[in-house]
């Protein structure tokens, strides 16, 4: 199996810098550095780094591909202006999930996707295969790109001792491309996936080493801080952020999943449309919500929420919150249960109240 | 590398235990199993009184990545929980082997002590 996980071009660094290495979707990737909670902390009160490599791309280009975006995904993104980018998801017909992406756009007839590591291959071979007579070419850029993020209160200041693009002029989910730490050809995009402010950065994969050491080297004095994977998603789940396989995923649609802002039925058609319109204007059979507990213990996926002692749904992500310093995560839950202030979730055995949060922890 | 000291006695499933003169034995988890566990955050003891068997689950021990069984290493009735863990459940990470104790036994048979794994056997095993 360990012979099949891909490596990122920061292997080596994360060998160096103490990083624990995990497989995950198929790479093999740092889950921590020095601890999760520290990590976490750091993205919250100065600023972090993470390699978040595996991630795929996919360039899209040609007459017709603002109108094939706007076929294959929920939102509309032939609105979108070049220099910004938009969060979609991709729906199968019966509105599960293929994925959910950025897309960011370059000029009129040229964009690029930000994949899931997980679905990559899947994504193209479901775009590639949506293409039909549309003058569009998807390609497979996943091994060219490298990625980095910076994330946190001093991403800003600590990413501006490394570059002269004017960060201040890039609003959220705007980007401009240029030269970090002396690598050019960098996408800079104001965006992240951990409730802090933050930059994300696309960069040639060769110059994945020398920016991400000039970042750290640069960001030391302030606080900044390698982050891994583990504190990447107990950040996403403090600012109610959705991960494909948990909250979204091919049984799971952007409706139940609390998404529909991403879903744009004033567009004529796009895949999915029907079964996504029927399940607005009906109400899903069952939705996601965010919970907290009371209690040290933590719910973890596939643990069964009870109403009384009929089960009424399952957990669909489960970490302790640092900032709250209490369980948190999200459930998936039937109609008609998801305001209920009397549900329990089964820890192994014992029951614990759970207390439905409407709004993220993090803001 | 994790620490294995020499005076103490192990499992594979990386509990220590500290056998007493009296009798009693204290027992805890390893260097080497809280590192691979991260940031601990909660664990769940039983309550004194209640027996095990040798490698039945005595507990469990909970950190931001994943919930993990603790195996009794021997028979034993618990004489003694270490419930300032309630509190401190990092104490786990930071002192593994001292103020991170898990429970105090009293033995039923003192011969399985034999079975458990020196700190060279338990070192092999990392």
């Amino acid at each position: 199996m360990s012979e099949t996980l891909a490596r990122t071009p920061l292997y080596d660094l994360h060998a160096e810098l103490g990083g624990r290495l995990v497989p995950f979707a198929g790479w093999e990737m740092p889950v921590q550095y020095t601890g999760i909670i520290e990590e976490h902390m750091a993205v919250r009160k100065t600023a972090g780094l993470f390699d978040v490599s595996h991630m795929g791309e996919a360039r899209i280009r040609g007459r017709d591909a603002a109108a094939f975006l706007d076929r294959i995904m929920t939102n509309e993104l032939s609105t979108l202006k070049p220099g910004a980018a938009r969060y979609t998801l991709m729906c199968q017909p019966d509105g599960g999930c293929v994925d959910d992406l950025i897309v960011y756009r370059f000029s009129e007839t040229e964009f690029l996707i930000c994949l899931n590591a997980s679905n990559a291959p899947k994504d193209l071979a479901w775009m590639r295969s949506l293409i039909g007579t549309a003058k569009v070419e998807v390609l497979d850029e996943c091994a060219a790109w490298a990625q980095l993020a910076i994330q946190g209160p001093l991403a800003e200041q600590i990413l501006a001792l490394t570059t002269a693009l004017p960060l201040a002029s890039i609003r959220r989910f705007g980007f401009l491309v240029g030269e970090v730490a002396g690598a050019s050809g960098c996408v800079v995009s104001r965006t992240g996936y951990t409730g802090s402010a933050g930059f994300e950065i696309y960069l040639p994969a060769a110059s994945a080493t020398p920016v991400a050491r000039a970042l750290l080297a640069a960001g030391k004095p302030l606080g900044l801080i390698p982050a891994g994977l583990g504190a990447r998603d107990s950040l996403r789940l403090e600012a109610g952020y959705p991960l494909y396989g948990h909250e979204i995923s091919e049984r799971i649609s952007p409706i139940q999943a609390g998404l529909g802002w991403t879903v744009k039925f004033t567009k004529a058609q796009f895949i999915g449309r029907e079964a996504l319109r029927r399940q607005a204007d009906g109400g899903p059979p069952s939705s996601v919500v965010m919970f907290s507990l009371d209690d040290r213990r933590i719910a973890r996926q596939g643990a069964i929420v009870f109403a009384g002692d009929t089960a009424v749904g399952e957990v669909l992500s489960g970490t302790l919150s640092p900032v709250l310093n209490k369980p948190i995560g999200t459930a998936l839950v039937a109609a008609g249960f998801t305001g209920s202030s009397e549900l329990t979730v089964d820890i192994r055995g014992t029951r614990l109240p759970l207390h439905i949060s409407v709004e993220p922890f993090v803001k | 590398m994790s620490q294995v000291p020499a005076h103490l006695r192990y499992t594979k499933e990386h509990e220590w235990i500290r056998l007493e003169a009296d009798g009693t034995a204290t027992i805890g988890i390893t260097d080497h199993a809280q590192a691979a566990l991260g940031d601990v955050t909660f664990v769940d003891l039983p309550k004194v009184g209640k027996s095990f068997a040798a490698g039945e689950v005595f507990g469990t021990v909970e950190s931001v990545k994943a919930a993990s069984d603790l195996y009794s290493p021997v028979s034993a009735e618990i004489v003694e929980a270490n419930t300032g863990l309630n509190d401190t459940p990092d104490l786990v990470n930071r002192e593994p082997y001292g103020g991170a104790w898990m429970i105090r036994v009293k033995l039923k048979n003192p011969a399985e002590a034999a079975q458990l794994l020196d700190a060279a056997a338990y070192s092999a095993t990392l």
